[in-house]
């Protein structure tokens, strides 16, 4: 096994299955979380997220298939004698103990000594900003404060594992926001592996190291944010994961260079070979996808990318640094997203306006029929 | 509303308080008057009627009877009550609200139903009365009180609290130890008190259920057919209410203050509110 910190395997889920009566939670999870990684499960409310978290937590049992953490398998160790520590969605705070006192609740079986306790839980609740906090009683603690002394509470523990579900998605927007940049530098600085459970894409692209996305009990892709924006695995990665603008289209044929695409609306291209993933079947294409910001307006007569095609505005949504224009295709009913970064010396253009759109070959993604 | 509407209000709320209080402030009102024969005008301040109490042995006896009673109905509803009330809140299970529905039955259902049917059971099963068949009539009519305030108690208490106890290292024990109990605590000390009251005051099933040993409301009946012992047994109704009052604010506050813990409205969900 390799020492470096990062490297080694953390979690290991072996074909991981968790059925509720003749419901399947879970088919068949296969996955490797790396020692000091922050690592995400992401996908709609239902598909499993939350099962998954509570099979590593040892909450529930997996109906067969192996978990391991840290090398040992975790058949038939209960969550009290895990190295795992949750940040429930609910926070789970003890309504009857003050801050000092959940924070020092797990450390009560460790039998320190009065001082040592309170030098362990301060070090925590310093950890999380919440230093001072500690007579606290929980009912005067606001959403964040709770979500702080959950962490504080599971992190005093020193966990090889922090579990977290949805663990900011109580908290308003800027709240929200702010936490997340501090719950991931946070995760960074002590290099303990997190697993956040997760419905918001926006949140796991700016906090994970890597991203599982899940879908009806399985996982669809595992990936880095990066490669999961920019390689989509599927039609449905693609459109869970931020706007993707979606035209039908087949191939034709080929060249030296690439693969020839005729796309409804954007007429035929040749597609780069690197673009094309390996293991895509040339006779499956049906539709490409590609990004708003990779569709350009250009605002002046200057010689833009190899490709461009006129439409026509139908829409804006004007966000002060963006605005995104709903512009319909040439010669169809169709409509196409469209961001564009707002500058000092450029007008947002009005709905009914013609519009020239610029795109390049290398922004096309290609997918699949999907059942 | 209006004006005139809410003066109506206030009426009516003044002549129903007069109609369902002025008989109770009647008992303390000539427990301490100094006459033996209940009429006004009153005579004068005593408190012989409470002294004559003390020295009364079967009085006495009936009181520690009363206590065993209440106790054991108490604490027998209760354990029932809580074992009920954690299975409504916890698990789901196939007529479940057909069981539910069924244990909260003796709340709507006439007493002296209740205390024949019991005594026909009883002496068909050859079983002879005493003490402990009082106890086992007054646990049917007390547990579905303990279920509603323990339902309320153990709803309010959220599975994850037990989970992160249990996630910290705790065993299942030392959760229920330092998690589930102190937060049920409030509720359970609600339901003895209560249940004990509402044993303590039961005079139907236990006149019906009592052997030889009589318990308080038995014996305060049989003195009334003696008009010499009219005062004391309302120097006896003058302590039992006090206590009854006692024991219910304390238990109403203890559920409150449990609610409160657990984050909810403490208003909300009064003792009677958990069983619909
Ligand atoms: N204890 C359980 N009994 C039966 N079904 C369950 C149980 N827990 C979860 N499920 C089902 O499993 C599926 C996945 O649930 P969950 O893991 O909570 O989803 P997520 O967290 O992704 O929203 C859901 O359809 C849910 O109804
Ligand atoms: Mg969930």
């Amino acid at each position: 096994m390799n020492e470096t910190n990062g490297s080694a395997p953390m979690i290991e889920l072996e074909k991981t299955v968790k059925r509720f009566g003749t419901f399947t939670a879970l088919h068949g999870i296969d996955a490797t979380v790396q020692e000091g990684e922050f690592f995400s499960l992401l996908g709609p409310s239902g598909c499993g997220k939350t099962t998954l978290l509570r099979l590593i937590a040892g909450f529930e049992n997996p109906t067969s298939g192996s978990i391991r953490i840290a090398g040992h398998d975790m058949r038939g160790i209960p969550a009290n004698k895990r190295p795992t520590n949750m940040v429930f969605q609910s926070y789970a705070i003890f309504p009857h103990l003050n801050v000092a006192q959940n924070v020092g609740y797990g450390l009560k079986r460790r039998h320190l000594s009065r001082r040592e306790m309170a030098r362990e839980v301060g070090e925590a609740l310093e950890m999380v900003d919440m230093a001072g906090y500690e007579r606290r009683a929980a009912h005067e603690l606001s959403g964040g404060q709770r979500q702080r002394v959950a962490l504080a509470r599971a992190l005093v523990m020193r966990p090889k594992v922090v579990l977290l579900d949805e663990p900011l998605s109580a908290l308003d927007k800027k709240l929200r926001e702010q936490m997340q940049r501090e719950l991931r530098d946070l995760q960074r600085s002590i290099g303990i592996t997190f697993v956040l459970v997760t419905h918001d894409q926006e949140e796991a692209l700016i906090m994970s190291d890597r991203i599982a996305v899940m879908f009806e009990g399985r996982i669809a892709q595992m990936a880095t944010p990066e490669e999961l924006y920019r390689r989509p695995a599927s039609r449905r990665v693609a459109s869970f994961i931020g706007v993707m603008n979606f035209l039908p289209a087949r191939a034709t044929g080929e060249t030296q260079t690439g693969l020839v695409v005729q796309i409804e609306s954007l007429g035929e291209v040749v597609l780069p070979s690197h673009t094309i993933p390996a293991g895509l079947r040339v006779d499956d294409i049906r539709e490409v996808g590609i990004r708003p910001e990779m569709l350009t307006v250009i605002f002046d007569d200057a010689p833009g990318p190899r490709h461009s095609f006129e439409g026509q505005v139908s829409g804006n949504s004007y966000y002060g640094d963006m605005t995104y224009y709903d512009v319909v295709l040439p010669g169809s009913e169709r409509t196409v997203t469209i961001s564009m970064r707002n500058t000092a010396n450029r007008a947002v253009v009005r709905p009914g306006n013609p519009v020239r759109v610029g795109w390049s070959a290398e922004s096309i993604l290609l997918f699949r029929q999907e059942d | 509303m209006t004006r005139l509407s809410s003066n109506w209000l206030a009426v009516y709320a003044i002549i129903y308080m007069i109609f369902l209080y002025a008989p109770v402030v009647l008992l303390p009102l000539f427990a301490f008057n100094d006459a033996t024969i209940i009429a006004l005008p009153l005579s004068g301040f005593t408190t012989a009627w409470f002294e004559q109490l003390w020295g009364n042995q079967t009085l006495r006896t009936a009181a520690i009877n009363s206590l065993i009673v209440a106790i054991s109905s108490a604490v027998i509803a209760t354990l029932l009550g809580a074992f009920a009330a954690r299975a409504a809140a916890r698990y789901s299970f196939p007529g479940k609200t057909g069981i539910i529905g069924l244990i909260m039955l003796p709340l709507v259902l006439p007493e002296i139903i209740v205390a024949v049917a019991l005594l026909v059971a009883l002496s068909q099963l050859g079983l002879s009365l005493a003490l402990w068949t009082v106890v086992v009539g007054h646990v049917l009519i007390c547990t579905p009180f303990a279920v509603a305030i323990l339902s309320s108690a153990f709803r309010g208490l959220d599975r994850e609290l037990e989970e992160a106890s249990f996630d910290l290292g705790e065993s299942r024990w030392g959760t229920f130890r330092r998690v589930t109990f102190p937060l049920v605590l409030p509720g359970v000390i609600s339901s003895l008190l209560i249940c004990f009251t509402i044993s303590l005051d039961e005079f139907i099933i236990a006149f019906f259920l009592t052997g030889t040993d009589v318990t308080l409301p038995v014996y305060i009946w049989s003195q009334l057919r003696f008009p010499a012992r009219l005062p004391s047994v309302m120097a006896l109704g003058t302590i039992l209410l006090v206590l009854s009052i006692l024991f219910l604010v304390l238990g109403e506050w203890m559920r409150r203050r449990a609610a409160r813990r657990q984050g909810q409205d403490a208003a909300a969900g009064g003792a009677m509110t958990g069983v619909a």
